[in-house]
């Protein structure tokens, strides 16, 4: 601070009250900021902390233990036997069904944003794809289970399932997918006119192989975002005691699982195992996702 | 040419799948709400009688709207001060900072963290936290769902406003420094005057999230079917009650869960399209 000849002690001080509540509020906003990230830390440590003594081979090959071998296992103070296999290929199985779905359509309608953008029916796709964006997941659990389960599988399936996670998919895709080709330098493709490519051609050998890095993002999000959701599985695919690949029966996930195993005051414990697998796949893909998108950025 | 016209046409009819898809979810849950609808009118809504007893069956949906603005919006005002610090930091205080950015990356790792974890967590270690801090008796209810949602939907109320804050121009900032503001004083008389609505914008969709988060605060909000009375009470959300009780529902139960879907789906489409529309305000 700069002290003047016609300053008065009132004005110095007032300066030191400004400085002041500068400072504070620069502590509380550091303050607070790290307070906000506490819950993460916390979260993996207790997760890490009680879940990776229950990790061992037979976790990945084996499927969940009914209640009686659990208690047993309890009783006797041993680890619980069995693992999450079934978990793991219900995930696998619906996540890649949703995929196949909602991959092909996302990008397909991404495209014709981006190409047609201004057109009002575009603007009507668009504002739609953000209304699906915002649709609780527990909802489309409901819409799944009103088109899958009571009129094609009749009964809850891991179809029904994927039914749900694709349609929350959908507009991820969509979102992503157009904001990357939007950055792509309109030359690239005029270049490719020039040459006389047909339109076709243009689309998945100029724009998308130029913006692949921007939609791998995008799907690798979508898909991250999916894996963790319990809530619409409940309504759909159910659990299932058993590997199955069949889609037309109910299949468990990962994330049932571990509703499964909190539910039951026996299997209690395997709770943490599951959740610290679930997390470290998710977070594992969110940060992949993320890295690609740094390494390729669209020049 | 010929080719240029199907590859117009194959785009056109995939993005009106989209639409299709829309309309159909909105046919199948009006068709699916029908029958409580017809049976209770719209009192439906306002009424808050939920007895699913054969005979005597009731339903009313305003237990779960209440007790679903309740906790989203008690989740949204604890969730403030974090998130607005947070915008802070990363978009201001530490903008292009190493230091910034692990918390940006850390704050995004939140919104990674599934639902249930969440509600785990808060199970096993908030709840008894809050058991011992003497806030209630059993440690569920209303803030505690509240307190879970707050820690989700940081990352969801921040991400729009970083970016908005870091967007301030230069110049506007550097004109205030250069008349002897303080840090303090540019960012409450200069950034938050631009950079408000959008601010509010990621607030309103942050809102968004909460109203239709599902697992968490199934574990952790008592699942009562009644109107909440007090902020430590226990009540129950739109999407929490259709997480419990739609696996045995039949006949008009059944069509009472999907009508509260239908509302749930409408209440959080209104919030979003309200932060959407603060959000084009802000761009044009």
């Amino acid at each position: 601070m700069i002290i003047t000849k016609g300053m008065v002690l009132s004005d110095i001080k007032l300066e030191k009250r400004r400085k002041l509540k500068d400072r504070i509020f620069q502590f509380m906003v550091i303050g607070f900021s790290v307070i906000a990230v506490i819950p993460l830390l916390l979260i993996i440590g207790k997760l890490v902390k009680e879940g990776v003594g229950q990790i061992n081979f037979d976790f990945f090959t084996r499927t969940a233990p009914n209640t009686m071998e659990a208690m047993v296992a309890v009783n006797n103070n041993e680890t619980i036997p069995g693992g999450i296999a079934n978990g793991i290929t219900g995930s696998l199985l619906m996540v890649v069904m949703a995929s196949v779905m909602a991959i092909p359509v996302g990008v397909v309608t991404g495209v014709y944003l981006s190409e047609f953008g201004n057109s009002k029916f575009a603007g009507l796709v668009r504002s739609i794809a953000d209304i699906l964006q915002g649709v609780p997941s527990i909802v489309l659990g409901v819409i799944a289970y009103l088109w899958v389960v009571k009129h094609i599988t009749s009964g809850y399936s891991a179809l029904a399932g994927s039914v749900a996670l694709a349609i929350m998919m959908l507009p991820l895709i969509i979102r992503s997918t157009e904001e990357t080709l939007k950055m792509i330098p309109v030359t690239y493709k005029e270049a490719a006119f020039a040459l006389g490519v047909p339109y076709h051609k243009v689309i998945y050998k100029v724009l998308i192989p130029s913006g692949l890095s921007g939609l791998l993002t995008g799907i690798l999000l979508a898909i991250s975002r999916v894996l963790g959701e319990t809530a619409p599985l409940l309504l759909t695919a159910l659990g299932s005691s058993m590997i199955t690949l069949d889609i037309t029966e109910p299949v468990s996930a990962v994330p049932l699982l571990i509703w499964d195993f909190y539910n039951d005051p026996n299997m209690v414990s395997l709770i943490w195992s599951s959740s610290l697998f679930l997390m470290g796949f998710v977070l594992f893909l969110n940060i992949m996702a993320k890295r690609i998108a740094k390494k390729w950025k669209i020049q | 040419m010929k080719s240029e016209k199907i590859t117009k046409i194959v785009l056109l009819v995939t993005a009106g799948l989209i639409i299709l898809i829309a309309a159909g979810m909105a046919y199948s849950l009006f068709g699916g709400a029908m029958p409580v609808f017809q049976k209770f009118g719209l009192k439906f809504i306002i009424s808050s009688d939920w007895n699913p007893t054969e005979g005597r069956e009731s339903y009313g949906a305003m237990p779960f709207i209440a007790g679903t603005l309740l906790t989203s919006l008690l989740a949204l005002l604890i969730c403030f001060p974090f998130a607005f610090s947070t915008s802070l930091f990363i978009g201001e205080y530490y903008r292009g900072k190493k230091i910034g950015s692990i918390l940006g990356t850390l704050v995004d790792l939140l919104a990674g963290i599934p639902s249930i974890v969440y509600g785990l967590w808060g199970f096993y270690v908030l709840k008894p936290l809050i058991v011992n801090l003497g806030i209630n008796q059993h440690g569920l209810g209303i803030f505690t769902a509240s307190l879970i949602l707050a820690i989700m939907i940081i990352p969801y109320a921040t991400s729009l406003s970083n970016e908005i804050i870091s967007l301030v121009p230069n110049e506007l900032k550097e004109a205030a420094y250069s008349l002897g503001a303080t840090r303090r004083e540019v960012i409450t008389n200069v950034i938050l005057p631009s950079a408000g609505s959008g601010i509010v914008a990621g607030y309103v969709l942050a809102l968004g999230r909460a109203l239709g988060e599902t697992m968490a605060v199934t574990m952790l909000i008592g699942n009562a079917n009644i109107i909440p009375d007090d902020l430590f009470g226990m009540g129950n959300t739109m999407a929490s009650v259709i997480a419990n009780q739609f696996g045995e529902a039949e006949g008009l139960k059944l069509s009472a869960l999907i009508a509260i879907g239908l509302l749930l789906f409408l209440i959080t489409a209104l919030v979003n399209f309200l932060g959407k529309l603060i959000m084009k305000k802000l761009y044009s």
